[in-house]
């Protein structure tokens, strides 16, 4: 020790306390501040699932609605050739016009521009001043006129059509490749990522991997803005048709009405063009020959010779590879949509339960065996009964995705109509999954779900080193998998709400090394803290599931009372959490979400009439309407969108009430859903007839939005 | 979560892993031999459970589930038991406002109810379990008052204690 300085002993003592209680405060306030962040973690992962199993849910809709058509080709009779042409019209749309005839009637050359037109005007070929304009006019939120639009389509359409079905990019001619996700009409993020990584030239290559439409409110935008320099740097720029690359999945999600709403007079003929460009769309690409870039994924039978050759503009929409009249190819269809409903003549009903085993008594936990024993038949119950809910058949032995779809009848020239299909829709649906194997996707209702050792197959198969997929939203923006042999690049940030992710876009040298760059094009994100935004996130997330729970008020009111024996009006939390999965299918963990979803207990038992009374109270929006009627409309609208969008072939808006009733009719017929002629009426009266016996169905369907637009 | 019963414990705990492994169910599945892998999915269903364990507490739970040749999957028999019984002795307890405000009491050397920036993140990435940079810079995005450099415990703690009920 030093010298001169003499320890006060009291001093010492005193200080060394101190110091201690320095660091055991520092312990305690250091867990804390994890276990606040944990928690929240929590919270934001259950968020996650909550939207994540609604979008799934819907686009199972989408898949079921298809189907649902597809039976009425196959087995309705027509009581009237007005019924019969009304029917046919619904399968019409969306067939390809012959060349000639497309030329024709999306003609733009006798368009005139106006000289008040002050946005920007392209002349072919395009020149990377249009390019710059046009966003900068974007920016300025201007519109391009219709007869440009038109020409771009055209042009981008005889572009595509001479590119191979697999695109190759080097990376030995320009040095970096860039690939961006799901974009989803989200303008903000592709001037971001163009703003942060600089915009398509002969040195800066691009590939966008699908999805550039729907959700989002500026698809047309992203789409202008891709075509133009796709033309410009042809070389350069490299799209992949994703799923929502298909008129049918637009008419449900958005982009339809976009285009509609924008161009009122000449929009029917932009959506013909674009239908007939995203067909041209190339499927995959290759970067030097070691990564391959797809949308979805891949399926244990993925063929990338077949995929080489087959004719991919054949399937304008990748939803309906079924054609009529081909009888014994009409089973492996429905299973591979995993919907075998559509076969039966009696229509199951929607509120068809199973009702989960309720576990019996358990031993006590001290007697180990009888307890372990006791565990194990009750895991295996339950398990089973997860199962069931998964996998909507009943196979003795549950079937790999291969054998589902028979590939044994091979005609002399080529494949059947039936596996290039199946190729398709594997690449743009299929969803990766951390166990071994291929199984149909059932939550989708499309493609595969496909394991590590798909992956490593399909890899080893073509000597690649990994795969670049985009299709699932991921909260970083980018999420590896199957030991980094496959990548998901999501490109659309605050997906679900405000603050919910970010997006990414991945750079990929002559090394093929990843470096990713993240971000969050939102102002209003960064403002926010940490719980802030997952606060905000959530309360939209428990708002969408509220409304579900709403519009299956009377499945549930089945279920609970199924659980309710004694008729008490009470069931316990247990038995809500059960009842509510077995209606709602959405594989939530429901116990956990009860404290947000349930106020009031009594006992750990639930009044469950007066709770869906609550729910009803909150939705309510149109004081004229009733309860059940509302019910109807919430649980369907998706469906009844897309419906009317499907008769209103000329996208006026307007529909008539006789339409609208005939589709309803049937519709509710098939789907069950108990609203008699009364009901269909009081419905139409509750919409302001202005047009000549025509409903607007925009108005009809925004009415019963009203509710989540006040609160 | 309030639940006092074996039954229903061990069900949440089951109804949480089902919804997890929902997707990954074959027709193989055997009843001990549940696919998820190990470390950064156990903490996650702990915590999503109401429990908030250190790491090496973690650890610690860990080796009790794990198999003897850790193959990185967990057995469904062994970690259900052992999951219901630390949740039904609720081994981790959240930390009551009063105990926190003592420990940022004990670092506030003239007890002037606020700390400086320098000091706290003096003792939080030194002393205890010291936290990373990312933690630290985390912690003061919210908790410090850029004009002052200073962080005002009591009205930090107030804040969060709020947003979690």
């Amino acid at each position: 020790m030093g010298s001169g300085s003499s320890v006060n002993p009291t001093n010492y003592k005193y200080s060394l306390q101190k110091s201690e209680n320095a660091f055991k405060a520092a312990v305690l306030i250091q867990q804390w501040y994890r276990r606040y962040v944990a928690r929240l973690e929590m919270r934001r992962r259950c968020t996650w699932r909550i939207f994540q199993s609604i979008e799934y849910a819907c686009e199972q809709d989408q898949i079921k609605l298809h189907n649902f058509f597809s039976y009425l080709m196959d087995h309705f009779t027509p009581s009237s050739s007005k019924e019969r042409d009304f029917i046919s019209r619904m399968f019409i749309s969306g067939e390809s016009f012959k060349e000639a005839e497309l030329e024709k009637y999306c003609d733009y050359e006798s368009m005139e521009v106006p000289d008040s037109y002050t946005g920007p005007r392209l002349s072919f070929p395009l020149l990377p001043d249009h390019a710059t304009a046009l966003l900068e006019a974007f920016k300025q939120k201007q519109q391009l006129h219709a007869r440009y639009v038109l020409n771009l389509l055209h042009e981008t359409r005889k572009h595509l059509k001479q590119l191979p079905n697999i695109s190759h990019v080097s990376t030995c001619y320009s040095e970096e490749v860039t690939v961006c996700g799901d974009l989803h009409g989200q303008l903000d993020d592709l001037f971001f990522i163009f703003y942060k990584n600089g915009l398509p030239s002969p040195s800066k290559s691009y590939v966008f991997n699908g999805d550039f439409v729907d959700r989002g409110k500026q698809s047309l935008e992203i789409l202008i803005i891709l075509f133009t320099f796709l033309l410009i740097y042809p070389k350069e720029v490299h799209l992949n048709r994703g799923n929502h690359e298909d008129h049918m999945v637009n008419l449900r999600y958005g982009f339809t009405k976009e285009v509609m709403q924008k161009y009122k007079v000449h929009g029917k003929k932009i959506l013909k063009m674009i239908q007939n460009v995203f067909c041209w769309l190339p499927l995959a690409t290759l970067i030097d020959q070691k990564v391959l870039i797809i949308h979805g994924g891949i399926s244990d039978t993925t063929d990338l010779d077949m995929l080489h050759k087959i004719q991919r503009n054949k399937f304008i929409s990748v939803l309906r590879g079924k054609k009529r009249k081909e009888s014994n190819k009409d089973v492996e269809i429905q299973e591979i949509n995993g919907e075998s409903k559509v076969e039966t003549e009696s229509s199951e009903s929607e509120s068809d339960l199973s009702l989960s085993p309720q576990p019996r008594p358990a031993p006590s936990i001290t007697n180990r065996l009888e307890f372990s024993k006791w565990l194990r038949q009750t895991v295996q119950e339950q398990i089973d009964w997860c199962r069931q809910l998964v996998d909507s058949e009943s196979e003795p032995e549950e079937p790999t995705y291969s054998s589902v779809v028979s590939l044994t009848e091979l005609d002399t020239q080529c494949w059947t109509h039936q596996e290039e299909w199946k190729q398709i829709l594997d690449i743009l649906w299929s969803d990766p999954m951390s166990q071994e194997g291929c199984r149909v996707n059932t939550v989708r209702g499309g493609g595969c779900y496909f394991g590590p050792d798909v992956t490593n197959k399909i890899l080893e198969k073509y000597n690649l080193q990994f795969l670049i997929r985009s299709h699932e939203c991921k909260h970083e923006g980018y999420e590896f998998c199957h030991n980094r042999k496959v990548l998901t690049i999501f490109s659309a940030s605050n997906y679900y709400e405000i603050g919910s992710n970010r997006g990414a876009y991945v750079k990929l040298g002559p090394d093929l090394v990843p470096h990713f760059v993240q971000y969050q094009a939102s102002k209003t994100a960064h403002t926010l803290t940490m719980t802030q935004r997952i606060s905000r996130v959530e309360e939209s997330a428990f708002r969408a599931l509220r409304e579900k729970l709403f519009a299956h008020t009377s499945a549930l009111i089945s279920a609970f009372k199924a659980y309710d024996k004694d008729n008490t009006g009470k069931i316990s939390l247990s038995s809500w959490a059960m009842a509510v999965e077995s209606v709602l299918h959405l594989g939530l963990p429901w116990r956990m979400l009860r404290p947000q979803l349930v106020r009031s207990t009594a006992d750990g038992m639930l009044e469950y009439k007066s709770w869906l009374d609550d729910l009803a109270m909150e939705q309510r929006s149109q004081e004229h309407i009733q309860t059940s009627l509302l019910e109807v409309i919430y649980r369907n609208r998706s469906n009844l969108e897309t419906i009317f969008r499907i008769i209103d072939r000329d996208h006026s808006g307007l529909i008539s009430f006789e339409e609208f009733r005939q589709t309803w009719k049937l519709f509710s017929t098939h789907m069950n859903t108990e609203l008699t002629d009364d009901g269909i009426n009081d419905l139409v009266r509750s919409i302001d007839f202005n047009k000549d016996g025509n409903i607007d169905f925009n108005e009809f369907l925004e009415a019963f939005r009203l509710v989540k637009q006040s609160q | 979560m309030g639940t006092t019963s074996t039954v229903d414990t061990y069900s949440n705990v089951l109804e949480f892993l089902c919804c997890r492994i929902r997707l990954k169910i074959t027709s193989n599945i055997d009843a001990s031999v549940v696919l998820f892998s190990v470390i950064p999915e156990i903490g996650s269903i702990v915590r999503s459970l109401g429990c908030f364990p250190t790491e090496a507490e973690l650890h610690e739970l860990l080796a009790e589930v794990e198999e003897e040749e850790p193959t990185g999957y967990i057995n469904l028999e062994k970690f259900l038991p052992v999951m219901t019984k630390v949740l039904l002795h609720r081994s981790y307890q959240p930390i009551p406002e009063d105990v926190l405000l003592h420990a940022f009491e004990a670092l506030d050397e003239n007890k002037c109810g606020y700390i400086t920036k320098e000091e706290l993140v003096k003792y939080l990435t030194e002393e205890g379990e010291p936290f990373t940079q990312e933690e630290m810079e985390d912690m003061l995005s919210t908790a410090l008052d850029p004009e002052t450099n200073t962080v005002h415990y009591r009205d930090y703690i107030s804040m969060l204690v709020v947003d979690e009920t």
